[in-house]
């Protein structure tokens, strides 16, 4: 299953979080910081797949932003690999474009998405139109 | 901004984030976020009642600064109030803050729960969902009895939207992982099942996640899903590439959901019913045909969704195991990708070979890429790709190529990253004992590792080492060859003069009749080691200088004076003086034939599974190593040298008590303060037992001062039991007879037998010392309720027990009814006038009382599902103590008592077994089933009793032995 996703930026600044088994706050920032050294001390040549203590980092770089999934030994790689694409492609979608800022004020929406993706550690919806449903409601009442 | 994003609607939360982001440093960033959490604070305290509005930009910034890290004490009542809205946006915000900081145990759940029911009854959906996704996040006990019996009727109801379905699928996984005793699935199962046959592909996805946990958990009650699965999986593997419209990703059809169903497949053995089986692996194959075609996209998108696919695929005929067909045509593609371009095919393929590697219709074709992973291991830039390599030779390494994979290894080594070295250093170790033809070989690649990357070789290896040349004698001289020369090198590692003093101490007189390595020179060399070497490793050189002594009589001047001289006699380590002091004097005052008994060549070492092994396994498990885990190696390590398993051998106990516990001797990993290593603790305890031969009456004094045994008060009342006396039960579960205790006065043997509900005992009482004892009493007890549960009578013995004599006592036993306790065995006597008193516990354990019962597999499902009440059913999962071989496994259970079914269980793994237990009241029948995961080093024990009491001991009990 998903342990966690996290969104950082090359100055190892989190910009999301969302964890699917509980973590201590305390704890959470070390993971963080780990999690963005190594992805940073990584180059291109390198596989996206690192093992870190019992369970796997999967990750992918958007320009100056990295996502990273921590998921358990079950999961299969490549299609994790491959929704952190589908997931951003639904961001780029809904914010046209989408960028570091859109991430930080629009936080809310942004949580609304991956929970229509993600939910209790296990993905739910791959559909982008499903995935935005909600929030396109709730865009067309505040417009209405 | 882009025009989509409502930032306008939340002027201050902009305003606050981009305030955040200008401060220059983090002291700055404290100082406004401190200075916002007051202003909020202030907000919700403030008389003014803030409109949702309000209340909706304060909870984003608390958890925006959640986000930054910093903890959130406030807010939680307002975010409950916005569950309580109407308004979409405000609920929606409330219960995203709920999800992200209330954890379960928050005392707000009872409030939460009651916002969660009214929007469950509410109809609509969407609130629905937002509710049930609150309900998978947080998951308490409380929202499960609140809920539990709720979610399935949503998630099947034939008017429920499939996005509710999709959450309740989920929320019901969650409950049931956190509280699997309230989720009673059933008379749902059937109809959960059945959702893989839903329309929409949404509900599909979110159920198998549901499914699945299911059917890990209740294989039976789920097994129908194999079919529907494969049906499902043959309907998007066979569709066109556009035919799933929104759930086709870059041309290629559902690649999640083919994942997920796969992945599902892999919780069961291959179908029975043949059609099922032939569609499935039709679809197997034409996963793999795809593979081959040319590719609908160029996109690294559609490859990576396409392999995904593949990968889960050939992981499943991996599990399988059972096609040789398709496992060649899967090595094959993996061959392929070991020499893809993109890196994370590479790491995939290698990993996932390393599985492939143990199948044996696949070991051949996986062998013949060894050039390719060979290749990889060398030129690999990221170090995780290689390290799976290095996994795959060792998985592909055979009788065959070990020599070629082990020098390869070996050669890595000199260049490998720090961060793996250890690990490649003990699968070496443990490649080149296993498929060593001649042990020179054997021999010349350890030392090559100690050599090459000496700081990484632990204790085990070299230990072992030395094992292997003892226990067999064409390769000793061989080795102390090979050291001799390896010792020349100027600068060699100290693991390297650690082998080679003990190896030279022992066989150095094989390679003696050569003038060029003469006893002198052997001496002279490994001196000139000495002074750079650490303190354990001097201990061990001391040792083998008076082994010289004994070998070589032309050393004895020259090491007499070594040993003379103050830097080793006036040692401030006590552990080096007192060597020098003995030994010097061992060598002055024993004749010829004391040194030579005393210094005799170590006996074999009994054959046992290395610990080498263990090692690693170790090393491969989850996490870093625990505490105990450390512990558990110490206690290997001094199995390894010979000491651990025999318990507290007498001898080596005396000399631990004569000497001052050393830290040298922790060091070393030998537990007590046994005199440091291999040779020198028996060489040590070798030269107690000569001086306490020659003045028992010192040696005896000396236990006495020392307070052994003194533990126990001098009273007449019975000690309590000794600490170890429960681990002492425990060796007797799976066996009648042996040795129940041993310290250096006494042995007590024991033989018994049962016959239904009846037992004899044979208590053997040996004296050890050469003095008498007097008032020797014996008392058998059942302390408190045990007294009703079993009844035990003895004869009394008598009161002399000469030096060296053993006497016999006979128990005749009577199980009434079932018990939990041990009952106690008191003994009491006087030795040289000091009282011993100690109490140990008899081992008389349920399971004694087992009569085998056979029975085929469908009597024994039947009774398995009789016994269907929770608490007849008692179950522990833990991790092996010891090896997971098959016969050990079986003769185990076979000591037990029960029968041990063949052919009930479906995996020919499990063990299972059946038997009755006699009591004079009643009779009470017993079911076992074992589930080993050789790869987790983890059981799994289930025992269904007709009483609840006998499950729970015999778990208890069992527990303890594999």
């Amino acid at each position: 299953m998903i342990k966690f996703v996290i969104m950082v930026n090359q100055q190892g600044q989190t910009r999301l979080s969302k964890y699917y088994e509980p973590v201590e706050l305390s704890k959470r920032a070390a993971l963080e910081a780990v999690a963005v050294r190594c992805c940073l001390s990584r180059g291109k040549h390198q596989c996206s797949f690192v093992e870190y203590k019992d369970f796997k980092l999967v990750y992918r770089q958007y320009a100056a932003l990295y996502v990273v999934v921590g998921v358990s030994d079950s999961e299969n790689e490549l299609s994790i690999y491959e929704l952190i694409q589908n997931f951003v492609e639904v961001l780029d979608k809904y914010f046209s474009r989408v960028s570091e800022l859109d991430i930080m004020f629009n936080l809310d929406s942004v949580h609304i998405i991956l929970d229509e993706m993600i939910q209790n550690g296990h993905i739910v919806e791959t559909n982008k139109s499903r995935i935005l449903a909600p929030l396109t409601a709730i865009d067309k009442m505040a417009d209405g | 901004m882009p025009a989509v994003s409502k930032g306008d609607g939340m002027r201050g939360l902009a305003v606050f984030i981009s305030d955040i982001r200008n401060c220059k440093s983090k002291e700055a960033e404290i100082k406004r976020i401190n200075k916002e959490l007051a202003n909020i604070r202030s907000k919700f305290k403030g008389d003014k009642a803030l409109d949702g509005y309000s209340k909706k930009k304060y909870v984003c910034k608390l958890l925006f600064i959640f986000l930054l890290g910093h903890d959130i004490d406030f807010g939680h009542m307002e975010a409950v109030n916005l569950l309580s809205s109407n308004k979409y946006t405000e609920k929606q915000i409330g219960y995203l803050f709920i999800s992200v900081l209330v954890n379960s145990n928050s005392e707000l759940i009872r409030l939460i729960n009651n916002a969660i029911k009214n929007d469950l009854s509410s109809r609509n959906p969407t609130f629905m969902c937002l509710a049930l996704h609150c309900i998978a996040n947080v998951g308490s006990r409380e929202m499960a009895e609140a809920f539990a019996s709720e979610i399935p009727r949503i998630l099947v109801a034939g008017d429920t939207m499939d996005s509710v379905k999709q959450s309740a699928a989920l929320c019901l996984l969650r409950l049931y992982k956190t509280s699997p005793d309230l989720v009673l699935m059933g008379e749902w199962t059937s109809r959960v099942v059945h959702l893989l046959n839903d329309q929409h592909m949404g509900v599909v996805t979110a159920a198998i996640s549901l499914i699945t946990c299911l059917s890990q958990k209740n294989p039976d009650e789920f097994k129908t899903c194999v079919s529907l699965a494969v049906s499902r999986l043959s309907r998007i593997v066979s569709s066109a590439s556009t035919d799933l419209q929104d759930y086709t990703y870059y041309f290629v059809p559902a690649p999640w959901l083919s994942c997920k169903l796969l992945r599902l497949l892999q919780c069961y053995p291959p179908p029975e019913d043949g059609a099922v089986k032939g569609r499935l692996v039709e679809c197997l194959e034409t996963i793999l045909n795809k593979a081959q075609e040319p590719p609908k996209s160029k996109k690294v998108q559609h490859s990576n969704a396409k392999n995904a696919i593949l990968f889960e695929a050939i992981s499943l005929i991996i599990h399988y195991d059972s096609e040789p067909n398709l496992l060649v045509r899967a090595c094959n593609q993996l061959g392929q990708f070991l020499q893809h371009r993109e890196t994370n095919l590479r790491y995939l393929a290698l990993e996932s070979m390393c599985t492939l590697a143990s199948s044996e219709f696949s070991h051949e074709a996986v062998k013949t890429h060894i050039e390719t992973v060979i290749n990889a291991l060398k030129t690999e830039r990221d170090v995780s790709v290689r390290q799976r390599a290095a996994d795959l030779l060792y998985a592909m390494c055979d009788r065959s190529n070990a020599k070629q994979i082990v020098a390869e290894m070996l050669s890595y080594l000199e260049t490998a990253d720090y961060s793996i070295r250890e690990e490649m250093v003990l699968k070496v170790a443990i490649l080149a004992e296993k498929y060593a033809v001649d042990y020179s070989w054997y021999v010349d690649t350890i030392l090559n590792l100690i050599r090459i990357a000496g700081d990484y070789v632990s204790e085990e290896v070299w230990y072992r080492v030395i094992q292997i040349v003892i226990n067999r004698d064409d390769v000793q001289g061989y080795a102390a060859k090979t050291v001799f020369e390896a010792l020349q090198a100027p600068a060699c590692h100290e693991n390297m003069v650690k082998v080679g003093g003990y190896i030279l101490g022992e066989f150095g007189n094989l390679i003696a009749g050569d003038p060029r390595s003469s006893p002198l020179v052997q001496f002279n060399l490994l001196h000139s080691k000495f002074h750079l070497c650490s303190v354990p490793t001097r201990a061990l050189l001391l040792s083998a200088y008076i082994k010289f002594i004994n070998l070589f009589p032309e050393t004895k001047a020259t090491i007499q004076e070594v040993l003379r001289c103050d830097s080793q006699i006036r040692n401030s380590d006590v552990e080096l003086q007192q060597r020098a002091v003995e030994y010097l004097k061992l060598s002055s005052i024993a004749s010829t034939d004391v040194l030579a008994t005393v210094l005799e060549e170590m006996p074999p070492f009994p054959e046992r599974e290395s610990s080498i092994l263990a090692k690693l396994k170790k090393k491969k498990g989850p996490g870093a190593v625990s505490v105990t885990e450390l512990e558990d190696s110490k206690r290997e390590s001094g199995e390894l040298n010979g000491a651990g398993e025999r318990g507290p051998d007498p001898s080596v106990m005396a000399a631990s008590n004569a000497s001052t516990p050393s830290p040298s001797a922790d060091l070393l990993g030998i537990r007590s303060a046994a005199p440091v290593s291999n040779a020198p603790a028996s060489a040590g305890s070798l030269l107690v037992d000569v001086f306490s031969e020659a003045g028992p009456a010192a040696s005896s004094g000396a236990v006495n001062d020392d307070g052994f045994l003194s533990s126990a008060p001098p009273s007449e009342d019975p000690a309590p039991p000794l600490s170890e006396a429960e681990e002492l039960l425990n060796k007797f579960v799976c066996k009648n007879n042996g040795v129940l205790f041993e310290n250096q006065l006494l042995q007590i043997g024991i033989k018994s037998e049962y016959r239904q509900n009846l037992g004899r005992m044979y208590l053997f009482y040996g004296n050890k010392t050469s003095v008498q004892f007097a008032s020797f009493t014996t008392t058998v007890s059942c302390p408190g309720e045990l007294q009703s549960h079993l009844n035990v009578q003895s004869k009394p013995v008598e009161p002399l027990v000469e030096g060296g004599a053993q006497i016999q006592q006979v128990l005749n036993i009577e199980c009434l009814t079932d018990f939990s306790d041990a009952p106690l065995l008191n003994i009491k006597f006087r030795y040289g006038g000091a009282l011993q008193n100690l109490t140990l516990k008899l081992p008389v354990t349920i399971n004694k009382f087992f009569q085998p019962t056979e029975m085929a597999s469908q009597d024994f499902f039947q009774r398995w599902k009789q016994l269907s009440q929770p608490q007849q059913e008692a179950q522990k999962i833990f991790k092996a103590n010891h090896s997971m071989d098959t016969e050990v496994i079986k003769a185990k259970l076979l000591g037990l008592g029960m029968a041990l079914l063949d052919n009930v269980d479906p995996n020919p793994e499990n063990y299972v077994c059946a038997g009755v237990i006699q009591t004079k009241s009643q009779q009470v029948g017993c079911l076992l089933r074992l589930e080993p995961n050789a790869q987790a080093q983890m059981y799994r024990l289930t025992l269904r009793c007709s009483k609840d009491s006998v499950s729970k001991r015999l778990c208890e009990l069992l527990a303890q032995q594999f």
